[in-house]
């Protein structure tokens, strides 16, 4: 127990305070990421994922952006295990045929106000996979997006700016 | 001669017809008649070969009829037996009764090329979900990849089981966490689970039919995108075949600057699935600790090499990232710290008596089943196969470096975490002999179009295991075929039999502990 909190305690807050390079840009889209959610989602704002085909190199950055470095919940971002709690929806595509039918459900059990955020290029045109007899191309081909978020894969402050995108849009 | 080949000459004569290819030294490639194909297996199976893939062409251009390919491993030899078969009597004997991931392998064929087998004990379609046209054979050359599939009824047959007690439990293919999509149904009695049932497919996006319409270049970046988390270990192994097709030999930076990228990759999916597997026996501190390690990582990939995950960055004929002495300093610095940061950690996972009592015993799978499914990669070396490709078919600069290969036999969860550990600590010290014997010189080599009708096979060690891409050019020197066999392409058969007896709770756990791809495996 005492190497745990040692370290922790070495460790401290690794959180940065807003990635120095993207500095000005970020430190302004957390700001407003920040006020946004406390105005419209009551500081709270909860994310359902679904992989709809991806390839899972976005969903290791999706990772990321919940490790302690990015750390989205001290902006109020929290994931959730279930749509139904769900204000937005962030989808990795490209949409595979044979996920069409669970993404379709997974909209239709969430709540208003429904965001959809699509990740990656796949998600926003089918990248690389196209339109094929497998891969029915980017997430708008089946439910409607609010924001799109490219990149192969999208880095954590991407994805960061794109959710503010979207909550920004309604 | 070598021990496959020997074994094939004596128990089938004249019958295998041995011919040269454009295959590395370690692989043999034979055709047998179509009724032999059975006996070439049990030839195999007598000398304790592993079957590593089996996998169907269409070779109706060539004005052939359909190829079934079975490759089996022993040792640092691979051997390739081929049987042909008309285009109008599309049928094969199976091979499952003799290797059992042949009943994947035989499923998928069925349902994606539309060749036979017969005898499979399950007739079930793998990947072709049950409201596909029944004809519909992506993978033959009649079929038009960009034209829309209607949806048809149909129904599924799930195994089930009866008795008093007995329930079960969906899972997916939307999962709880940020994950990818699969359906698990278990049966349960109370919290024991009797049986565990997979069924994958959700992410298939077609992707060996896309290879074919793509030039042999972008090839490689499709095989990046195959798995994401092992983009670097699959765009090589395509690259590696391409390069067996076509003679081109990569300048020897190129290829020391891939062993580079390929250890990174490795460490950094350690590090995450370390943290992840505590994360689900409810240690969290670990989970953090191991992605901010991994996050670092990532961050020096991207100012090194201009990605976090190295993706795009290898390419037919060498790579297209360099390093300088800063960069070269930098990493050196980089691995100290993290050598440092990471044996702590270990330490406070070696004595945490709650979390050990979790993994230790939890899903186990022995090593009798671990070698009649097969599996590769970490999952094998956790339950007693010494499997690793940079040892077994040492690619260059493999030849060069000496790798430990780290082996358990306990098999269960935290025997597939210490493989982890290890293996972290010993691509620390590869990337350090690297960045010491790093050549100089050239990026990339000029590569040819291959030339009609010739094939390429590439074994890689990806962080999961062994990673095999068998190519074939068509009649003007395209892609006829990209054949991907992805570590979880067997490894999830391991996952199916480690949960028997395991209780509910512990299944997010020994999941975890596997964590096999799912877009690897659906293609």
């Amino acid at each position: 127990m005492i190497k745990i909190l040692r370290q922790i305690f070495r460790t401290g807050i690794v959180t940065e305070p807003l990635p120095p390079e993207e500095g000005a840009v970020i430190s302004e889209v957390g700001t407003k990421l920040e006020e946004a959610i406390r105005r419209r989602f009551m500081r709270s704002l909860t994310i359902r994922q679904v992989d709809a085909g991806s390839c899972n190199g976005c969903e290791l950055e999706i990772h990321a952006v919940n490790n302690p470095i990015y750390n989205c919940e001290r902006f109020g971002i929290h994931f959730t295990a279930s749509p139904r709690f769900a204000d937005m929806l962030l989808v990795t595509g490209p949409v595979s045929r044979n996920m069409e039918i669970a993404l379709r459900r997974t909209y239709n059990a969430t709540p208003p106000p429904k965001l959809v955020v699509a990740a990656g290029d796949c998600g926003c045109n089918g990248g690389i996979f196209g339109e094929t007899y497998a891969s029915l191309g980017g997430i708008d081909k089946v439910i409607p997006v609010d924001a799109y978020i490219p990149g192969c894969p999208p880095t954590p402050v991407a994805l960061l700016n794109g959710i503010l995108r979207a909550i920004g849009n309604k | 001669m070598s021990i496959l080949r020997n074994a094939i000459t004596s128990s089938l004569g004249m019958d295998a017809e041995f011919k040269e290819g454009n295959y590395p030294a370690s692989v043999d490639f034979c055709v047998v008649p179509r009724g032999k194909f059975v006996d070439a297996a049990k030839a195999m199976k007598k000398v304790h070969a592993l079957l590593a893939a089996e996998w169907a062409t269409d070779e109706t251009l060539f004005g052939r009829g359909f190829g079934v390919f079975a490759c089996y491993r022993w040792g640092s030899e691979y051997l390739i037996v081929k049987i042909e078969l008309p285009a109008d009597d599309p049928i094969f004997p199976t091979i499952t009764n003799k290797f059992v991931p042949a009943y994947r392998f035989e499923r998928q064929i069925k349902s994606l090329m539309g060749v036979v087998p017969v005898g499979l004990p399950d007739s079930r379609p793998w990947i072709k979900f049950e409201d596909w046209p029944e004809d519909a054979w992506p993978l033959r050359k009649s079929f038009d990849a960009l034209k829309k599939m209607p949806r048809v009824e149909g129904t599924y047959k799930w195994i089930r089981a009866e008795g008093e007690g007995v329930y079960e439990i969906p899972v997916g293919p939307v999962h709880a966490g940020i994950i990818e999509p699969g359906h698990f149904r278990f049966q349960a009695v109370g919290e024991d689970i009797i049986n565990l049932e997979e069924r994958l497919g959700y992410v298939h996006k077609g992707i060996e039919k896309r290879f074919e319409s793509l030039s042999w270049q972008d090839g490689s970046r499709l095989a990046g995108r195959v798995s994401g988390d092992t983009t670097v270990a699959h765009s090589l192994a395509y690259c590696m075949a391409h390069e067996s097709m076509t003679g081109c030999r990569p300048p020897q930076r190129a290829q020391w600057l891939r062993a580079l990228f390929l250890e990174r990759e490795r460490i950094a999916n350690h590090l995450g699935d370390i943290g992840a597997v505590c994360n689900d026996a409810a240690f969290a501190l670990m989970l953090y600790q191991m992605m901010r390690l991994k996050e670092t990582l990532l961050r020096t990939n991207h100012k090194l090499f201009g990605h976090r995950f190295i993706m795009d960055k290898i390419i037919p004929g060498g790579v297209l990232a360099d390093m300088d002495q800063d960069g070269k300093e930098s990493m050196l610095s980089e691995m100290e710290r993290l050598a440092e940061e990471f044996e702590r950690l270990v330490v406070i996972y070696d004595e945490n008596s709650s979390l050990e009592d979790r993994v230790r015993d939890t899903g186990i799978l022995i090593p009798e089943k671990a070698r009649e499914l097969c599996v590769v990669g970490i999952v094998a070396r956790a339950s007693g196969l010494n499997l690793d490709c940079r040892t077994q078919n040492p690619f260059p600069p493999y030849d060069l470096i000496k790798v430990n290969v780290p082996v358990f036999i306990y098999g269960d969860v935290n025997a597939r975490v210490y493989v982890r550990i290890k293996e972290v600590r010993e691509s620390i010290r590869i990337i350090r002999e690297i960045l010491r014997s790093l050549p100089s010189g050239e990026l990339t080599s000029k590569i040819e179009m291959p030339s009609p009708d010739t094939s390429g096979f590439a074994a890689v060690e990806g962080w999961r295991g062994e990673i095999i891409y068998w190519l074939q050019s068509g009649p003007k020197g395209e892609v006829n075929r990209c054949m991907v066999r992805d570590p979880s392409s067997v490894n999830w058969l391991g996952l199916e039999q480690a949960i028997h007896g395991n209780i509910v709770p512990d299944f997010p756990l020994c999941n975890k502990s596997f964590n096999q791809s799912y877009s690897g495996h659906d293609l």
